[in-house]
């Protein structure tokens, strides 16, 4: 197939279809025959992308530039302007999207990539990481040397809060107010903890800021610091991530050797150090109370809360803990503005998300692009569609502990509080795209095996259902379940969720209602009629002769 | 160097450092960037840099700087090689083994002309 250089998407949902959207279609295919672009520029169609009020809607990528309502009489002006002589059709534009990302006031880009809003990525793949000079002269630190010279730690505060910047590491509490929490807390010492383990499977994004633009994440600890009143930092790093590490670890020396970290930074009274600790490979370690006993040097087993860490953390003082993400975005909010930041994303969940993306599509990759776009535009543009003979049967967001999403939810804004309100969670951001030959049995079953494995051992009901919740998916899968077995697995799910100390057992019940939800019938053939539909599970035989 | 400890100083290393990059580039200087982020290594990344620094020292080219960086996103089209000569444009070249390396250097560092087929059209 030849490529094309250009795609454009026309809304096609019954409303567009009654304001002329076939015939829009129509015009738009002739106006590029009459520009000899037919072969270039693809002509599609996406439905229902939440924009009711300006329809028909035209989306046209790489640029990722949102026209609406375009007029059927308008397509060949559009066509003449924006493909032919390249220039954007302000005229048409539409209103900056409020549900899915805003993606219309993306920085239009020309080329193969579609448009993305880097803000976290900025830096990565562009500079070199070993060389601190490159961070400076990219404005490397300069949030830093404002901070301490001209603005007050509330100031700061007040701007991460009005910033609505949410926790990236898959629970989105606002970051404002964590850091509030930490600041009200009375103590002589605190700490600022960086989470940069990062172990949800399918999960890298953390890794592409560390090893890209490991001084992003000193300056923004350094900023947390003075901010909150800590003149320690912790960066807890995943043990397989050798070369973050190496990378954290000489970036800290330069920092020094400039006077970013250490006694009186910039000429003031502050004084900021940080230490990089490896993991040894626990997945449960990225759960904060665990990583901070595992910090302490004690078996890594979540604590119990109250207290938070906010108050009771690393060696029972008020400690910030943040993810890798949230902590990258720091440093450009406090260049930038917190409006300037409100400007991405949706009103409820401003800024961007870094997302993983891989499985059955054309392109696995690292993405950044604004809260609140959808999994249908991700998998259609950003990774190019799926792969030939290949359609979304489902796809789990935020590695194991996020949620199984069926196709028909493939229309949701990706945010927090749209993904809420559909009952599903967003998680870390890694988005694992499975076509029509994954059974479902067998992922959750995999899952399952993940969660047993790694389940810290400490509360029962975790230890014990994740085990049980394995066996019975287990025995389903080789078709020896029986019905009365799918209620014990909602049960045991939902003990699990009620009565586990920690987020491990608490989001392992995910996939099992995901899948008792969206899957039933398929998981019902496996019982009911002993065959697996997508011929993944091998039922065992012994059954298959007494059936 | 000593520690920075005003916002002026911050803006006066700034400006020497891209004052740096900017008389690399005037004279007409080649930057040769391999990616090498984790997904780079992992495609071969460590052997594309080294097929490029063998061939700077087997023809004894001078004026040309190998530098790392991270991972830009394309972890698909790693090992990623990134090409800029003087204040030209970035070539940003995909899945470059070393021999695609080497005739990279001989076609697009050494003669100046991109090496089409592996260019990636961002």
């Amino acid at each position: 197939m030849k490529t094309k250089r250009a795609m454009i998407l026309v809304s096609n949902d019954p409303e567009s279809i009654r304001l002329g959207a076939n015939e829009l279609i129509h015009n738009l295919n002739e106006a590029l025959a009459t520009y000899n672009l037919q072969d270039e520029v693809d002509v599609s169609t996406i439905s229902d992308i939440n924009h009711s009020n300006v329809l028909p809607l035209v989306i046209v990528y790489p640029e990722a530039t949102v026209y609406g309502p375009v007029k059927a009489a308008d397509a060949r002006y559009l066509v003449e302007e924006q493909l032919y002589k390249g220039r954007v059709v302000t005229s048409l534009l539409a209103p900056p999207k409020q549900l899915t990302g805003q993606i219309g006031s993306l920085r239009t880009h020309k080329g193969y990539n579609p448009a993305e809003q880097r803000i976290v990525l900025e830096r990565a793949g562009r500079i070199d990481p070993d060389n601190i000079e490159e961070f400076i002269a990219a404005n490397g630190y300069e949030a830093l040397g404002k901070v301490l010279t001209e603005m007050t730690p509330d100031g700061v505060i007040d701007i991460i809060e009005h910033s609505g910047l949410q926790g990236r590491g898959g629970a989105g509490f606002p970051a404002g107010r964590k850091w509030r929490f930490v600041r009200a807390a009375k103590s002589k010492e605190k700490y600022i903890v960086c989470n940069a383990d990062e172990s949800e499977p399918g999960t890298f994004k953390d890794r592409i800021v560390l090893e890209g633009d490991p001084h992003l994440i000193i300056e923004a600890m350094a900023i947390a610091g003075y901010a909150l009143g800590a003149e320690e930092g912790y960066i807890y790093i995943r043990g397989e991530y050798g070369l973050a590490f190496r990378r954290l670890e000489k970036a800290i020396l330069q920092a020094k050797e400039f006077g970013f970290l250490g006694k009186n930074i910039f000429g003031t009274d502050f004084n900021f150090n940080i230490h990089v600790h490896a993991g040894a490979g626990a997945y449960v370690c990225g759960e904060e109370t665990a990583l901070l006993e595992s910090l302490e040097g004690k078996r890594g087993e979540p604590r119990s809360r109250p207290p938070y860490p906010v108050t009771n953390g690393l060696w029972n003082k008020p400690t910030l803990i943040n993810n890798v993400e949230t902590l990258a975005n720091i440093p450009p909010i406090l260049r930038h503005g917190a409006e300037w930041y409100r400007s991405f994303g949706t009103p409820s969940s401003p800024g961007t998300k870094v997302y993983t993306i891989m499985g059955n599509v054309n392109f696995s990759g690292v993405i950044e692009v604004p809260m609140g776009i959808t999994l249908r535009e991700v998998i259609n543009i950003y990774a190019k569609g799926m792969k030939p003979g290949s359609t979304l049967k489902l796809a789990q967001t935020g590695g194991s502990s996020g949620s199984v999403i069926p196709a028909a939810l493939q229309d949701t804004p990706m945010d927090f509080e749209s993904f809420r309100k559909a009952g599903v969670s967003l998680g870390s951001g890694a988005l694992l795209i499975c076509d029509q030959n994954t059974c479902i049995v067998d992922l959750v079953k995999v899952l399952l095996q993940f969660f047993r494995f790694e389940s810290c051992g400490k509360c029962t009901p975790c230890r014990v259902g994740s085990q049980r919740a394995y066996e019975i998916v287990e025995r389903i899968s080789q078709g020896q379940g029986r019905l009365e077995e799918l209620d014990q697995l909602l049960d045991v799910a939902g003990e699990m969720e009620r009565a586990s100390n920690c987020g491990l057992g608490q989001t392992a019940a995910t996939p099992i209602r995901d899948m008792l939800k969206y899957f039933r019938t398929e998981v019902e053939a496996h019982i009911r009629l002993r065959v697996c539909p997508t011929g993944v599970c091998e039922l065992t035989e012994e059954i298959e002769k007494v059936a | 160097m000593p520690a920075i400890k005003s916002l002026e100083e911050l803006k006066r290393v700034r400006e020497e450092a891209l004052h740096k990059k900017q008389m690399k580039a005037a004279a007409g200087n080649v930057q040769v960037i391999v990616a090498m982020g984790t997904c780079g290594i992992a495609a071969g990344a460590r052997d594309t840099m080294k097929s490029v620094l063998n061939f700077i020292e087997k023809n004894n080219l001078s004026g040309v700087t190998v530098t790392q960086t991270g991972c830009m996103g394309m972890c698909e089209q790693e090992p990623i090689l990134q090409v800029v000569i003087g204040e030209g444009a970035k070539v940003v070249y995909g899945k470059v083994n070393t021999e695609i390396a080497e005739q990279i250097m001989k076609q697009h560092v050494q003669n100046g002309t991109p090496v089409k087929d592996y260019v990636l059209p961002i």
